[in-house]
């Protein structure tokens, strides 16, 4: 490695030590995939060290993003995309579903108090969490999938972060102006036109924050209930406790710190980066043609020389993370694809073919460098490797709805006492407890028989029915939506072995579901 | 290795590593990154000195705040008292045979008394309360009842404990001792028959004789035991002390009487009562057949 004093014995393009994956082949530097764009934005030219930047610095002062606005098709497909996603978030709680006397009419609800998720007509008890851990996987897998096909579409599309700093993005371009106004009155000293202006956009944004955090604790109880509860100060205080930190954390992430989450607190782009290979979509600038730039009175003259980029800074400057895609990939690019918008718009202008920035796999880009025709998108979609995440995800998928089709809403479990394991009655006659637990996840009250299989002559009594009126079968009604606990006890004629035999239960109606349990009768060791 | 240099296109110095050719940037922390770590120092030192933090060679340090895991404790229990006083309150009032109306109540109760039984009771009677044969501890999950098997038999045995010597509501009863009462061969027959009014041995006239004699006075002419002096009944399966001819032979000449504590003395009425009723719902506790009848019965509460 060479001297930091002398001058770099090669130019800038030659390096490609510190170029992350594909891109080192083409004939521009990028920065490495561990510099932050702040680092970025300072270029130097070879030949005269920075001397300062080499006086370690503590820390790095942020660099405001003032975005400016654009209009394009991957902007609308934003807007649709943020709409559709904030619509879902604020109206779902709202939506109802009827599921008769004995269970809550909101069509999606986390019962936390009962410990119930419902899901339109689907209703999740604890115990069949698989479905959560199910569906957790399918999003893991889903991101592998998404991630290996289009890219980092989540982070520039789908991710929270990114649609509240958008949707905060849009209020600051609604009050304070766009991105030179908005400079110009960040740099403006505190008079009282800012001081007001700034607290009008404050208050919006305290009104978006509390409006998110208001959103969530819907979808934890009643929401008409709970909307009328909390403004009439008789909601609970975790749910005035949790609005609180979710308008703060709104605020301050959406509001404030935008990019930086992205950059230096999440950890999405470092898995989705490690993500991406050669034939990942990604939004890259093509520097083969734009590069060397020049504006467009400098390549009119020698046009032989400029590329395609007239370096006017539209895609930095219509960057949500600030950043200069021209720097080739780097972690601070979220794809979302804003700078592709610009820069189709200033090449329609100079009258050259769009697509300078562009959403391109590694491997194309190589290609057309070497002036081939790029292939068609469809092989990005459709390779091993996206179709064998579909497989896995799919397949997850399926085998959950089966799961979800076939399970049963009634269950028992029995356990029987061990201490002691039987006990010997007054009439030389054996007997064991055991408890059952019968659940009802119908959200109605069902009769259920327990009945005693594969054990001659015993009868049954129970908490509830005395030994006097002991059967052979039971019946008991399990309310709506419960587990009912039955201490259910057995009694064999005296000489009886041990052996095993089988709860069953049966619901009395019309669908007559029934669940069975196979556990032993203990006996005396001396029974002959 | 430690070969710092500037990293040409963005202008950063390098730490000086570097892999497989990739090199490493030396990017400066952001601002409010920094800040934060300082906060979570400054959050640190605060911390220690508010909670018990430091290890001293007898115990930590106890921290400004004066807070300490068994005073939360403490706190908790004193909760958990109160949220349980309006419980104990209407157990209090409640007449026992009236308990099983209120099947909350009476679930609450057989919680509370499984507790109290774990604490006061399972040292003789075991966790399971099975008792033990070889000891002479009684069985509470069958159906044989040496006083009574219903809820108030069971409330007032636990009051007033057995054979407790200068308590004068104690149960108590006295086997008497037949060593040298009986021949050999009169005794073998009496155990003969008494194992015969369970349905094992062989009665002959001899052992009727002398069952009639010494023994029916107390357990009953049919071996039905007496509930009123607490005499066991002897025509079932169920044996206190074992159901062998040693085992009986030896409880005739040398009879093993139990003692159990007046538990009136030491817990209050309401435990007492959660006790009877875990017991009771262990599997053999009885109706009350009689107590229905008979209203001066329901005079009868506890204080
Ligand atoms: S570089 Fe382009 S795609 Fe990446 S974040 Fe900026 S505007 Fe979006
Ligand atoms: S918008 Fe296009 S032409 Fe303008 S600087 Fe960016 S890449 Fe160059």
């Amino acid at each position: 490695m060479s001297n930091p004093e002398e001058p770099h014995p090669h130019d800038g393009r030659a390096r490609s030590a510190v170029i992350e994956r594909g891109v080192a082949k083409t004939n521009r530097p990028v920065s490495s995939a561990v510099a932050a764009p702040g680092a970025a934005t300072k270029r130097h030219e070879p030949g005269e060290p920075d001397r300062a930047h080499l006086r370690e610095k503590l820390y790095e002062p942020r660099k405001q993003v003032h975005n400016k606005r654009i209009d394009g098709p991957f902007r609308r497909f934003k807007w649709f995309v943020m709409l559709v996603t904030l619509g879902i978030y604020y109206v779902t709680p709202w939506l109802r579903w009827d599921r008769g006397p004995y269970a809550p009419d909101q069509a999606v609800l986390v019962d936390v108090a009962h410990r119930r998720f419902y899901m339109f007509s689907i209703e999740i008890w604890p115990h069949e969490f698989y479905f959560v851990a199910g569906l957790l996987i399918m999003a893991g897998v889903g991101l592998f999938l998404v991630t290996s096909a289009v890219g980092r579409a989540w982070c520039g599309y789908a991710c929270p972060q990114t649609v509240w700093t958008d949707l905060f993005q849009h209020i600051d371009r609604f009050i304070d102006g766009d991105r030179n106004a908005r400079a110009r009155l960040d740099a403006a000293p505190w008079r009282w036109s800012k001081v007001l202006r700034r607290a009008f956009k404050w208050t919006i944004y305290a009104a978006i924050g509390f409006v998110t955090g208001g959103a969530w604790i819907l979808y934890f109880a009643d929401a008409p209930t709970l909307f009328r509860e909390f403004f009439a100060g008789e909601a609970a205080p975790v749910a005035y406790i949790t609005v609180a930190i979710l308008t703060l954390t709104t605020v301050t992430l959406g509001g404030f710190m935008r990019e930086q989450v992205c950059i230096y607190m999440c950890p999405w782009p470092r898995i989705q980066s490690a993500m991406l290979d050669e034939k990942s979509l990604m939004v890259t600038y093509k520097d083969w043609r734009g590069e060397p730039r020049g504006s467009v009175k400098k390549a009119r003259r020698d046009p032989e020389h400029f590329g395609d980029c007239i370096d006017c800074m539209q895609c930095v400057q219509v960057c949500p993370t600030g950043i200069d895609i021209r720097e080739g990939p780097q972690i601070g690019c979220i794809t979302c694809a804003l700078c592709i918008d610009a820069c189709d718009k200033v090449m329609a202008e100079v009258g050259r073919p769009r697509g300078l920035i562009d959403y391109a796999t590694l491997e194309d880009c190589e290609r057309e460098a070497k002036g081939e025709t790029p292939r068609s998108p469809w092989r990005t979609l459709f390779r091993p490797r996206t179709i064998v995440y579909f497989l896995v995800w799919g397949g997850i998928g399926v085998a959950l709805l089966f799961a979800l089709g076939t399970r049963s809403r009634t269950e028992l479990t029995v356990s029987p006492d061990r201490n002691p394991p039987y006990m010997l009655m007054s009439d030389g006659s054996v007997r064991n407890a055991f408890t059952l637990n019968l659940r009802n996840m119908q959200s109605r009250p069902r009769q259920m028989e327990i009945a005693v299989e594969g054990l001659r002559d015993a009868t049954m009594w129970s908490s509830t029915v005395g030994r006097a009126d002991a059967a052979p079968t039971q019946v008991v009604t399990v309310p709506a939506d419960q587990t009912r606990s039955v201490r259910a006890y057995i009694a064999v004629p005296p000489g009886t072995p041990a052996q095993d035999f089988t709860f069953r239960i049966t619901a009395q109606d019309e669908e007559g579901e029934s669940d069975s349990v196979k556990t032993r009768l203990s006996a005396p060791e001396d029974a002959p | 290795m430690a070969n710092k240099r500037i990293d040409e296109p963005t202008g950063t110095p390098t730490v000086g590593h570097e892999w497989d050719g990739i090199e490493e940037l030396d990017t400066p922390l952001p601002r409010w990154w920094l800040w934060t770590f300082y906060l979570t120092i400054i959050f640190a030192i605060g911390y220690v000195i508010a909670f018990p933090a430091w290890p001293m060679l007898d115990r930590a340090t106890s921290g400004l705040l004066g807070w300490s895991s068994r005073g939360q404790l403490a706190e908790q229990v004193d909760l958990a008292q109160v949220a349980q006083q309006g419980m104990r309150d209407t157990l209090a009032r409640t007449p026992i045979e009236r308990l099983p109306d209120d099947s909350a109540l009476m679930a609450q109760a057989v919680a509370g008394g499984r507790a109290a039984f774990a604490v006061n009771c399972s040292q003789c009677h075991g966790s399971g309360a099975a008792g033990s044969q070889r000891l002479g501890y009684p069985n509470l999950n069958d159906d044989d009842w040496l006083w009574g098997g219903d809820l108030k038999a069971i409330e007032y045995t636990i009051f007033n404990g057995i054979r407790q010597p200068g308590h004068p509501d104690t149960r108590s009863s006295v086997m008497p001792a037949f060593e040298g009462a009986f021949e050999p061969q009169q005794l073998e027959a009496l155990v003969s028959h008494v194992l015969s009014l369970s349905g094992k041995g062989r009665s002959t006239n001899l052992g009727a004789q002398t069952f009639a004699d010494n023994c029916a006075a107390c357990h009953g002419n049919q071996g039905q035991g007496n509930r009123e002096v607490g005499a066991p009944r002897l025509n079932d399966a169920i044996w206190l002390r074992g159901g062998t001819p040693e085992d009986i032979r030896r409880q005739v000449l040398q009879p093993r009487m139990g003692a159990m504590p007046a538990w009136g003395d030491r817990l209050d009425p309401v435990t007492i009562k959660m006790l009877a009723a875990y017991v009771h719902s262990l599997g053999g506790g009885e109706d009350f057949v009689e107590v229905a009848k008979d209203p001066e019965v329901e005079v009868d509460e506890q204080p």
